[in-house]
């Protein structure tokens, strides 16, 4: 089984998009290294624009682009992307703006960097703006098809990708079709739904809590939200658990309990992940045991649970 | 497609259609009963000029390919653009009623999903000097010789994000912008110099490499000849440093920092009307 990280993955789709489409134009804020967005410049520097550490600005530009007919993929940290809310918010959000916006190092998985760098409360940040898809894909072949849907939608998208290596989960980038999760295991009295790099965590725990027959989910897309998955899940479990490297307040919890509650989901849910505190330096398995979303530590909590 | 070319009024002609459009803000205003004229007045000669004399328009189609842009980053000033708008043909004169009212293509900030000749929808003070940047680089690489004007306020221009953009539009060598600011010397909480000094102005936007011109943003000559100036530009993208009068026109609203966002009410009407030389009715 391959491993890669998902910013690697879309550095090589977004070149390729390149060749393919000469709309798509991409901007960094002296990132290019880390987000990959580099592998695009050296290909077609007439359509790379190197915008220095000032990431409203990027934002600004990328709008005024795409008014013009251009698909610009906006690079940053997804943590000082989204800092800039308020420029998203009027000149992307309200604005309708088809503008890409690509924020690497998600949550603990960054590392040693510690919590300036991680992007802990993207997802929930993105997740407030009307009209925004926020896509938060788990391996190389669905950050590809993620990469490839988003230059084929009209409209704005947060695409969230790893620092860190992921195994891979899918075999074929068909797998992947915006606002559905993926069903990795059917099961029956339990669930556990993972995005982005929880997923194979997710995968992991399963064969820890193989009696209970867990079900496993990708939920790549944090919006829109898998309504219709979720309803089948919550008649037939009667524990969901959601795990994110990510706050639990505003990220795939949230959307996953906004939506069971509208379904009437009678049993319990689990939200795992970044408990509503900052990150800190670390490894990433080292941070993902510490703040209870490692496999082992997702099993130890649902055995607590159903015991 | 001569029929699209800049209109190139005279200065007589651009000072008694200006004088049109800043009794429709008025009236626009006070049958909104909120809003903003100090900055409407003070930016209405530059608007004007841009659409009657410098700007390439299709009052028939708003997404007219080979367009000049013009951004209202100040967008709390969009009644000067509306006025402009109808008198040029491109928006009904009966719609400028509507204007904040529920319902309205005519919103309180410019919104560019519901009226198309909107370019961008601002109204967040800071950010349409970089979607104008962003408008300017696709048109170089569209290979357009169309332009993109910016227009801004001069209490604006405390935002950071304007000063990411003057930094970055010379790097880029965007000569086909131009941004003007919009030098009233007044915001909400009083006067510029005294809520954060800007000054000096022209100093800063020329250590930032643009092709700097300050004028009288009231004089049509200066306004035509400035922005005929920044057509010969080669290289540096264009900042026009406009000084202007909050409130221009209208006797008791010059200079009155109380008149930046508040509508008149039917009988100031009537006295802002006499000073602009008719009656309301």
């Amino acid at each position: 089984m391959g491993a890669k990280a998902t910013r690697d993955s879309f550095g090589e789709v977004v070149r390729e998009l390149g060749a393919e489409n000469s709309s798509v134009v991409v901007l960094d804020a002296d990132l290019s290294v880390s987000t990959k967005s580099a592998l695009f410049a050296k290909a077609f520097p007439e359509r790379f624009f190197q915008m220095g550490i000032a990431e409203a600005n990027m934002i600004g530009t990328a709008a005024g682009l795409s008014f013009s007919g251009f698909v610009p993929f906006c690079c940053s940290f997804g943590c000082f992307l989204t800092g800039k809310y308020e420029t998203i918010r009027v000149s992307v959000g309200y604005s309708r703006a088809n503008v890409k916006l690509v924020g690497t190092h998600a949550g603990l998985g960054t590392g040693e960097d510690g919590y300036t760098q991680m992007g802990l409360e993207d997802l929930n940040l993105m997740r407030g703006l009307p009209g925004m898809v926020v896509l938060n894909p788990c391996d190389d072949k669905t950050t590809r098809a993620a990469v490839r849907f988003a230059v084929q939608h009209t409209g704005p998208v947060y695409l969230r990708l790893t620092r860190q290596k992921l195994p891979d989960l899918h075999s074929s980038e068909s797998d992947f079709k915006m606002g559905k999760g993926i069903v990795l295991k059917t099961g029956k009295d339990i669930a556990l739904i993972g995005t982005g790099s929880t997923v194979s965590e997710a995968l992991k725990a399963a064969e820890g809590l193989a009696s209970h027959q867990p079900w496993v989910v990708d939920m790549h897309t944090i919006k829109p939200i898998d309504g219709a998955l979720l309803k089948t899940l919550s008649d037939s479990c009667r524990l969901i658990v959601t795990i994110e490297d990510h706050n639990v307040v505003g990220g795939l919890g949230t959307a996953v309990a906004e939506s069971l509650a509208e379904n009437g989901f009678s049993g319990k849910l689990l939200r795992l992940g970044v408990q509503d505190t900052y990150g800190e330096s670390g490894l990433p398995h080292e941070l993902y045991d510490k703040y209870g979303f490692s496999s082992q530590k997702i099993v130890s909590r649902v055995k607590e649970i159903l015991k | 497609m001569s029929d699209l070319a800049p209109l190139r009024k005279s200065a007589t002609e651009l000072a008694a259609l200006a004088l049109e459009c800043r009794r429709d803000i008025l009236v626009m205003l006070e049958k909104a009963q909120s809003g903003h004229p100090g900055g409407s007045l003070s930016a209405i000669d530059l608007i004007t000029t841009l659409f009657f004399h410098e700007m390439r328009m299709n009052p028939q189609d708003a997404l007219w390919a080979d367009r000049d842009r013009f951004v209202l980053s100040k967008g709390h000033g969009v009644p000067a653009l509306y006025a402009v708008l109808a008198k040029r043909g491109a928006i009904e004169s009966s719609v400028l009623g509507t204007l904040r009212k529920i319902n309205s293509q005519l919103q309180g900030h410019p919104d560019r999903v519901l009226l198309p000749f909107v370019e961008a929808s601002t109204g967040s003070l800071g950010q349409g000097l970089s979607i104008a940047q962003g408008i300017a680089l696709a048109l170089k690489l569209q290979k357009k010789n169309s332009r993109v004007f910016c227009l801004m306020g001069d209490g604006e221009t405390q935002e950071g994000q304007v000063w990411e953009t003057a930094m970055s539009a010379p790097k880029f060598k965007l000569n086909n912008l131009v941004a003007i600011v919009d030098c009233n010397n007044g915001q909400i909480d009083g006067h510029v110099k005294d809520v954060m000094d800007l000054e000096p102005v022209v100093e800063k936007w020329k250590a930032f490499r643009w092709a700097v011109q300050e004028i009288d943003g009231h004089s049509f000559p200066a306004i035509i000849s400035a922005l005929e100036k920044a057509r010969a530009e080669i290289e540096r993208p264009t900042l026009i440093i406009a000084r202007t009068t909050k409130g221009k026109g209208v006797s008791f609203m010059e200079n009155q920092i109380g008149w930046h966002g508040v509508a008149p009410n039917p009988d100031e009407l009537q006295k802002a009307l006499g000073d602009l030389g008719r009656s309301g009715k």
